[in-house]
């Protein structure tokens, strides 16, 4: 199953040119960037861990891609994602996410049904 | 045939090199360096567009002379010249010292050094004072990783990143003595070269011109004859010490301009008369600051 998160999960795996490209696009908007990394991309769990801190003050892409390979070459079977942060007023919050690396093998997930009172059912993703 | 006239206009070369030549009095070696990177870059793209194959030139650069040569200054806008020429990305400048480079305890330096590192990406690199980097006399310092890592991405990823190192010229001898690696990956050695008495004297009206204020006659007389003795006094720095003279020279005509008991003209508040140089301390030689 192909887990779609954040920001162009329904296309094809960026490459790295894509990648820096948006990138570029983020930091031109003055941008701070991220890199985060899991074994556990549920939808629910936004703690992923972090690459080092995020990025700020850079003008190049090449910073960010260095990271994202050193990144990607300590977690090859890993979930990486690139984190793009608005530090401005009003915002003051992610503006893009997006997935630059995914395992070998995707992790699964299933549905739980529970029955609960007055016959109620409660869904749960749970890890297949 | 491959007219390199019309490419050099194309690539907007012609007028940044003047502006350098109008801007900066002197420094002909620098000068000359420049000129001979753009033409470089010139013969870089004809050859690309021949069809031949040019590979990008290790740019980084080592920046020596006497204080107040003009070493900051020229490398403030070496990244916008290397920008307009194509070899750099973004042309922002990072200037840093040891500092920001090297960390204070085990494990502090190398996150630091490649943070700055990231942040010079796409543009150029300075290092004031860069023989502060190497402490010989503690052999603990950790100046050493800083330099290692510099190394190591001076090497491996010259596209992304240009490094300029600045100092005096005696002790970046002994520190590229002491460490042969950045010798050796520095292609360009750069000298620049004390003023001539004239060119500081040219200095000295840009900045008045600059500032807006006008010298009289008497105190052009006063300037010429106050560069000579200077030079002959302990701590000249060039430029600088024409800097530090010049803004004394300011302070001297506002107190005198304060202290005047008539109207003061507009013609007054931009004119520096000669007794506002004379006053200072190089004409009676006592010690200078």
């Amino acid at each position: 199953m192909r887990i779609t998160q954040g920001t162009f999960s329904f296309l094809p795996d960026l490459t790295d040119e894509q990648i820096r490209a948006q990138i570029e696009y983020a930091l031109g908007k003055g941008w701070a960037l991220g890199v985060e990394h899991t074994d556990d991309p549920h939808p629910r769990n936004t703690y992923w861990e972090m690459w080092g801190i995020p990025m700020f003050d850079l003008r190049d892409a090449a910073g960010v891609m260095q990271e994202v390979q050193a990144c990607r070459q300590a977690n090859p079977d890993r979930y990486i994602r690139l984190n793009a942060f608005d530090s401005s007023r009003g915002f003051e919050t992610m503006r893009l996410s997006f997935i630059v690396q995914r395992p070998a093998e995707e992790a699964r997930y299933r549905l739980v049904r529970t029955e609960s009172a007055g016959r109620n059912i409660r869904y749960t993703l749970e890890r297949a | 045939m491959i007219d390199l006239r019309a490419l050099q206009a194309e690539l907007d070369i012609g007028p940044l090199i003047q502006q350098l030549d109008s801007d900066l009095v002197g420094l002909a070696p620098v000068k000359r360096r420049i000129r001979e990177i753009a033409s470089f870059l010139l013969v870089a793209r004809a050859r690309e567009r021949a069809g031949f194959n040019s590979s990008p030139p290790t740019l980084h650069m080592a920046f020596t002379g006497n204080p107040g040569t003009g070493k900051t200054t020229v490398a403030l806008r070496m990244a916008g010249i290397l920008h307009r020429l194509g070899y750099v990305r973004k042309g922002h400048l990072v200037a840093v010292t040891r500092d920001d480079l090297v960390g204070q305890y085990i494990g502090h330096t190398a996150p630091k050094t490649k943070d700055v590192l990231k942040r010079a990406m796409g543009g150029v690199l300075f290092i004031d004072e860069a023989y502060y980097l190497y402490r010989p006399e503690n052999e603990k310092d950790y100046g050493q990783e800083a330099i290692e890592i510099l190394l190591q991405v001076m090497e491996n990823q010259r596209d992304d990143l240009t490094v300029i190192l600045a100092g005096y010229t005696e002790r970046m001898h002994t520190f590229f003595q002491s460490n042969p690696g950045f010798r050796s990956r520095i292609a360009h050695h750069v000298e620049f070269p004390d003023y001539s008495d004239e060119e500081l004297l040219l200095i000295a009206h840009k900045m008045a011109s600059e500032s807006e204020y006008k010298l009289t006659d008497g105190a052009r007389e006063a300037l010429k004859e106050y560069i000579a003795r200077r030079r002959q006094q302990p701590n000249f720095a060039n430029a600088r010490s024409l800097r530090n003279a010049f803004d004394r020279a300011r302070l001297r005509q506002a107190l005198r301009l304060v202290q005047w008991e008539g109207a003061v003209g507009v013609n007054d508040l931009v004119t520096l008369e000669e007794s506002d140089i004379r006053a200072s301390r190089v004409f009676t030689d006592s010690v200078p600051v």
